[in-house]
């Protein structure tokens, strides 16, 4: 057992030393939430009126309502930035070394998703404290109950990039697969408006969003940043994790998968 | 008891589709040889390599590993197996030593313990003093010399290596040659995928492939026979400019 934590230490090690090395990458996560927090927010603040919705208590203005909804796009982003990578690894060779470790591969692929959820935890927590500074702050207990949230979502969007990755041929093929994962899942979500919102303008939109998993992971942080638990949230949550993770476990299956379509 | 062979593959064959790549092969490694798997481009080096690595797994024929089954006990066979891959695989912009901790922590590796095989398995291949740069400065024949030292960390009793010596220029070909022989000299067994004749002892063992299948086994001499080894090599395969070089 020691043997499969000095992995996993090793795995997220690295994966944090190339996110630190990448200056422009912490950038761009940080910036981009905060360009729709500052700009999007503030432009939609008047045109959008949110009545009071669990689990907020009180009128709350656009801006707080979008917090969650980006910080889910941050991990959204990141799990696919962690895909890239994998397909990066996979061009560049480093993912034959890893799979050939004498570790069962499903745990160096778990290893690997760990890895990029802790990633995707720092750059949450810095946006969350940047959002403090602009005055949306949340319960003080809430940044504490949103951890657990934030790995378990972080997991889902990350297994799902892993699933993408072992799908995806070429680094050229991922731009394609960003815009066709990426913008509908975000949305097509609860991230930007309410689902009663959606449902104004069409129910089928509504009930697009509602089967949406990245729906779930926005609420599951929105309830958690407030101190609320959501069963349902949390169900759709694990059971996205797990359906993502063994597939993409199918993608990495020696027998079946990317190294034999690779030859 | 006799320790079983080193490296044993029995009637192996896999195909892409239609194609097959590689078709019954069957060869056995002795302890502590230095093996050329000799064959022109496209032979099917790389996928039995990927097979003996179980980067791809077939369902056709075995391979044992010191003894264990890689099929059946993949873990206990993996952690025998040392791999020099044909592409590099490296992070470029971290240090040697950090890209030597990476592998050994993989292998279930850490603290003093991997400091010491780090260091032991750098100074086999003359790289100790390197420790500290980033691999980025280092040229070819010093990062191919490293991701060699890294195989060796855990102690493997086979080392593979696919063609490790393309794209480095002839000094530091003939280098790692010579390495990687006293290597073998030293104890270790070695696979050695090339279509270059001249990387090749007259002492060495040959396995010669040729479109999926094994022509001969033998030592360097007896596949050479009273000519030149590179004109029994175009006699058998037909013909290859490349293995010239």
């Amino acid at each position: 057992m020691k043997a499969w934590l000095v992995a996993l230490n090793a795995i997220v090690i690295r994966e944090a030393l190339r996110f630190v090395q990448n200056r422009g990458r912490f950038l761009s996560a940080m910036v981009r939430p905060l360009v729709w927090l500052v700009v999007f927010a503030a432009g939609f603040r008047a045109a959008l009126g949110l009545s009071i919705i669990p689990p907020y208590q009180t009128y709350i203005t656009y801006e707080v309502y979008i917090v969650p909804g980006l910080c889910g796009m941050i991990q959204l982003f990141n799990g696919m930035q962690s895909s890239l990578s994998l397909v990066y690894d996979q061009e560049m060779g480093s993912m034959r070394l890893l799979l050939t470790s004498p570790r069962p591969r499903w745990w160096l692929l778990f290893c690997k998703l760990m890895a990029g959820v802790a990633v995707s935890l720092v750059q949450v927590y810095a946006f969350l404290g940047i959002a403090a500074l602009f005055g949306i702050d949340m319960p003080a207990m809430g940044y504490v109950y949103v951890f657990p949230a934030l790995v378990l979502s972080g997991l889902m969007l990350g297994a799902l990039g892993l699933l993408i990755s072992s799908t995806i041929r070429q680094l050229e093929n991922f731009a394609g697969v960003m815009n066709f994962v990426i913008f509908p899942m975000f949305f097509l979500s609860s991230a930007l408006y309410p689902l009663w919102k959606m449902a104004e303008s069409s129910d089928l939109l509504r009930d697009i969003c509602a089967v949406n998993p990245f729906t779930h992971a926005v609420e599951l942080i929105r309830f958690s940043l407030y101190e609320t638990f959501n069963g349902w949230a949390l169900l759709w949550v694990v059971t996205g994790t797990v359906v993502f993770f063994l597939l993409a476990l199918v993608g990495y299956d020696p027998a079946r998968g990317l190294m034999r379509r690779r030859g | 008891m006799t320790r079983p062979p080193a490296l044993r593959v029995s009637h192996v064959s896999l195909s892409y589709g239609a194609k097959k790549a590689l078709d019954d092969v069957s060869f056995a490694l002795p302890r502590g040889r230095f093996c050329a798997l000799l064959g022109p481009n496209g032979a099917g080096k790389s996928t039995l390599f990927s097979l003996l690595t179980r980067l791809l797994v077939t369902r056709e024929g075995t391979i044992e590993v010191a003894g264990h089954d890689l099929a059946r006990s993949p873990r206990a066979a993996l952690a025998r197996i040392g791999v020099v891959f044909q592409q590099p695989t490296l992070d470029l912009d971290t240090s040697v030593m950090r890209n030597m901790r990476y592998f050994a922590a993989l292998h279930g590796l850490a603290g003093r313990d991997a400091t010491m095989r780090i260091e032991a398995a750098l100074d086999r291949l003359n790289m100790r003093e390197r420790a500290g740069e980033t691999v980025r400065a280092l040229n070819g024949g010093h990062r191919r010399r490293m991701e060699i030292a890294r195989a060796l960390v855990h102690a493997p009793e086979v080392l593979l290596l696919d063609e490790p010596t393309v794209g480095l220029d002839t000094a530091s070909r003939r280098a790692i040659t010579a390495h990687v022989h006293d290597l073998a000299a030293e104890g270790l067994t070695v696979l050695w995928a090339t279509h270059l004749v001249d990387e090749i002892g007259p002492g060495d063992e040959v396995v010669v492939l040729h479109r999926g299948r094994v022509l001969q086994q033998a030592s360097a001499a007896e596949v050479a026979g009273n000519r030149p080894l590179i004109d029994a090599f175009i006699e058998m395969t037909g013909g290859n400019d490349e293995a010239l070089a």
